[in-house]
């Protein structure tokens, strides 16, 4: 049993502007342990990470490494001493290669030997049971590969304290758990992983050793051998009392029993899409027919990277559509703009909340009015109504709970949980007929997966059509009234979402898996 | 921030205690800010000085010269006015792209070819209209000869994605090229044996101010960069180009029409920037002489940014460069300090105020501000 950590946080403090992110926190983490963070989104999981990686510095409190003080100034500097992170966000340059990625902060006069970085690359892919092509121009592949890339690059570099942030948020439930294998055999041979996910099954599958951290705080931990004594149910019970407060009810998926009415009560049909084809140089979508009724939930299974955002993008308007049709509310759309199509009732909840979803240097008040700049009232005859616009804004944030220092704030500075309100309450307001989700609890906390999902049944419960794209198969199981799959731009079945629906939707999946 | 941060350590304490501190803190921070402005104004003429001492002036009569012509003086008060207003018409068209996140850099031959035309037809047009007349043609003239300059690097930066710092400085060089030809083959004077366009007579160019020899110039200037410091700030037109420059994949999310956009950002730019070509020649210099180019917008781009596209921060900017100008034009004949040293004054403020930015930015990254 080892006896000193690796590294230690002692009475670590970081304050951001309106928030204490992180509030006298001490942990331990020991080699040879998995050690999971939990906590909900905002409760302060990546502002930890981010200190332990050199990205920023603790206002109070010390981190040890090897029961040494030591600042941790750079990146660079977290690098040398031995830790590496892979972030929930891709850190890898879009237009370069996996290779030439791997190969940043190398000496600059050396010429990178190519081939030799490869197959060290494809080796280390191999031995954590994932598929790379280390000559792959990094844009050019899918999140999920671009993350499994970067996991893959984090081990090359020789870290002997692993930090994963949400790593296994994008992958398939398959690679999750062969990541989760991984993680043991680098512990076994004696290194530290930090693994912070909101999965509370792989927090327990995986995790030695679990800290919970709320609103800032560490307010619980689980060691070793309580984790090994009390048993999988007793431990989730009591994660979900330490990071809720209460062990009830707070579960955040319910079984599968309670699925919805099948077809009860549906209307007409509100989203009609007709042999639709959309170009795309790495997934071209086609032969895409789908009808949704009012108050039905279409759920796109599939694994990440197979023409849904294609196929999402085309619907929303945002990318031309080669062929075929799309009708909403019977009245062909497809040739529309992305405001024309709004202002007929479709929505699009974008997955990529940052990166296209929002204007992170804007305030919240515009990005809640984003895709209605110039519109009455809040703007009159091209002058805005600023009165107004504070009033939608503070209406908003108190109807969806979006927590922000105030309506002022910049939304880039939100964290993930509350962007994705930010975006459910402007794509969920006003005259909607038809809403689209992509990934909409992608990286979520239980709460926010939890609220997230009632608003999509709260919308097809009103009568609105709702398609909902996800890589999770538990959340299109639990919400949809059917389940298609897509694999490789093509819808290549739709079930009803009846008992029998996941064993059908899995032999499908694997039916065209490579 | 500083104020809460200390508040939070100091949570044990009475609050009277805390608003007295929060106070002082709030007095320090603006101490800091007023430092940070005006600090390495200070320390720029410290350097330039360092620098004529080794040239062998004196930099105190130097500068004393140059506030004194600039500043003090009726004549070089008036001229550092006059000379504003093609400068502010400048920073407006660059505050427009640089907002909407477009490099407009061919600021300078849309200004000249503006210039080149209006000097070339006001004559002219001055014969069979009334003055009023003509200076508002020749002000549509000048502006609708920019946008046109920039129609190419436009099309192909909205619908081709090629990247507008490139096209537009070739943009430059060619229409630098062409406002030459035009003054030496097509619009030259007769009368006159240097190669110049036709001169319009003091009388007929834009009204002074009261009974100054401060052109109106000064006022389209101003009303300009208000108007659009406005526009940016308050219309849904400004927000959307801000959009665009904040994040254009937001801005195709949103439904934007950013190819269009795009193009609009071209044409007000580049349009304001032949309008200030137009107000040079009808407030200032009358005609245009061959291989005459100020280069004002390659030397406006720093100030702009420095005052961080904010209009009013532009104007005294703007001003500022204007009086070093004028004054150092006369010190230049007085003392011997080639008129370039305005240039070497401004170069050495613009490091150190990019000094002073990386070191605040430090400093709040620091406090998590």
């Amino acid at each position: 049993m080892p006896s000193q950590p690796i590294v230690s946080l002692k009475g670590v403090t970081k304050r951001f502007p309106g928030i204490v992110a992180n509030d006298t926190v001490s942990i331990d983490f020991f080699p040879g342990e998995v050690h999971v963070l939990l906590g909900e989104n905002g409760a302060g999981k990546s502002t930890l990470v981010s200190m332990l990686s050199g990205l920023q510095q603790p206002d109070d409190g010390e981190i040890h490494i090897d029961g040494a003080r030591k600042a941790i100034q750079s990146p660079h500097h977290a690098l040398s001493v031995g830790i590496g992170t892979v972030f929930q966000h891709s850190m890898l340059v879009p237009s370069l290669t996996l290779v030439d990625n791997v190969n940043l902060g190398g000496r600059w006069w050396q010429n990178p030997d190519r081939p030799a970085i490869a197959a060290r690359m494809s080796e280390t892919a191999r031995s954590i049971g994932v598929d790379v092509t280390p000559m792959a121009v990094t844009s050019s592949l899918s999140l999920g590969e671009q993350q499994q890339a970067e996991i893959v690059r984090a081990l090359m570099r020789g870290s002997r304290f692993l930090i994963l942030d949400e790593a296994t948020a994008m992958l398939t439930p398959k690679d999750a758990e062969k990541l989760g294998l991984l993680m043991r055999r680098l512990v076994s041979q004696g290194l530290a992983v930090i693994f912070i996910t909101h999965k509370l099954n792989e927090a327990v599958a995986y995790g030695d050793r679990i800290s919970v951290l709320r609103l800032g705080k560490k307010v619980g931990a689980i060691a070793p051998d309580q984790l090994k004594s009390l048993g999988p149910e007793r431990v989730t019970q009591e994660i979900v009392r330490l990071m809720f407060g209460h062990s009830e009810d707070a579960a955040p998926s319910a079984p599968a029993e309670a699925m919805p009415q099948q077809n009860a009560d549906l209307g007409g049909a509100v989203l009609e899409i007709l042999a639709l084809e959309v170009d795309d140089s790495a997934v071209p979508v086609s032969g895409v027919e789908l009808k949704i009724r009012a108050g039905e939930i279409v759920g796109v299974a599939g694994i990440d990277g197979n023409g849904q955002k294609q196929l999402a993008e085309a619907l929303a308007g945002q990318r031309p559509v080669r062929n075929g049709r799309i009708y909403l509310d019977g009245l062909p759309i497809e040739d529309m703009s992305v405001g024309d199509r709004r202002k007929r009732g479709l929505r699009y909840v974008t997955d990529d909340r940052l990166g296209e979803g929002t204007v992170g240097a804007f305030p919240v008040s515009i990005n809640l009015l984003l895709k209605q700049i110039g519109d009455a009232p809040f703007w009159r005859s091209g002058l805005e109504s600023p009165a107004l616009i504070a009033a939608n804004a503070r209406r908003q944030v108190v109807e969806f709970d979006i927590r922000t220092p105030s309506i002022e704030t910049p939304a880039g500075k939100l964290s993930g949980g509350n962007i994705q309100k930010l975006l459910l309450a402007r794509e969920l307001t006003g005259s909607a007929r038809a809403v689209i989700f992509a990934k909409p609890t992608y990286g979520l906390d239980l709460q926010n997966i939890a609220a997230s999902r009632r608003r999509i049944r709260e919308a097809a419960d009103s009568g609105k059509a709702v398609l909902v794209f996800s890589t999770e198969l538990d959340e299109l199981i639990e919400l949809s009234n059917r389940i298609a799959v897509m694999s490789q731009g093509r819808i290549v079945g739709i079930v009803d979402n009846d008992q029998s629906a996941r064993q059908r939707i899995g032999e499908m999946m694997s039916g065209v898996a490579k | 921030m500083t104020a809460s941060v200390s508040s939070t350590a100091k949570s044990g304490e009475i609050p009277t205690t805390k608003r007295a501190e929060d106070r002082g803190e709030a007095t320090k921070e603006r101490l800091l800010t007023l430092l940070l402005s005006v600090g390495p104004l200070i320390a720029a003429l410290l350097i330039a000085s360092l620098i004529l001492v080794l040239m062998g002036v004196d930099p105190l009569a130097y500068y004393g010269y140059i506030v004194k012509r600039g500043l003090l003086s009726p004549t070089g008060l008036q001229a550092t006015l006059t000379g504003m207003g093609p400068m502010l018409l400048i920073a407006a068209s660059l505050i427009v792209a640089f907002r909407a996140g477009i490099w407009n850099l061919g600021g300078d031959a849309q200004f000249l070819l503006g210039a080149v035309f209006v000097a070339a037809s006001a004559p002219l047009l001055v014969q069979i209209m009334p003055v009023w007349a003509m200076l508002i043609i020749s002000l549509a003239i000048g502006a609708t000869i920019g946008a046109i300059w920039s129609i190419v690097p436009a099309l192909l930066r909205a619908y081709q994605g090629v990247n507008e710092i490139i096209t537009t400085m070739m943009m430059t060089f060619l229409g630098i090229s062409f406002a030459n030809v035009l003054v030496k083959l097509l619009f030259l004077d007769p009368a006159t044996t240097v190669p110049q366009t036709r001169t319009l007579a003091v009388e007929d160019r834009l009204p002074r101010l009261f009974d100054t020899t401060v052109s109106s110039g000064v006022l389209i200037g101003l009303a300009a960069i208000l108007i659009v410091h406005f526009i940016m700030a308050r219309t849904s037109f400004g927000l959307k180009l801000r959009i665009v420059g904040a994040n254009a994949r937001a801005a195709i999310h949103a439904g934007l029409p950013v190819s269009a956009l795009t193009v609009a950002v071209f044409a007000m730019s580049a349009g304001l920037s032949g309008l200030s070509g137009a107000t040079a020649i009808l407030g200032q210099y009358g005609n245009v002489r061959a291989d005459w180019n100020p280069a004002y917008s390659l030397t406006i781009v720093p100030l702009v940014f420095l005052a961080r596209f904010n209009g009013f921060a532009t104007i005294a900017y703007v001003f500022f460069f204007s009086m070093l100008s004028i004054g150092s034009e006369s010190a230049a004949r007085r003392m011997g300090v080639p008129n370039y040293f305005t240039l070497v004054t401004m170069a050495v403020l613009l490091i150190l105020l990019g000094i002073t930015e990386m070191l605040d930015k430090r400093r709040r990254d620091r406090k998590g501000i």
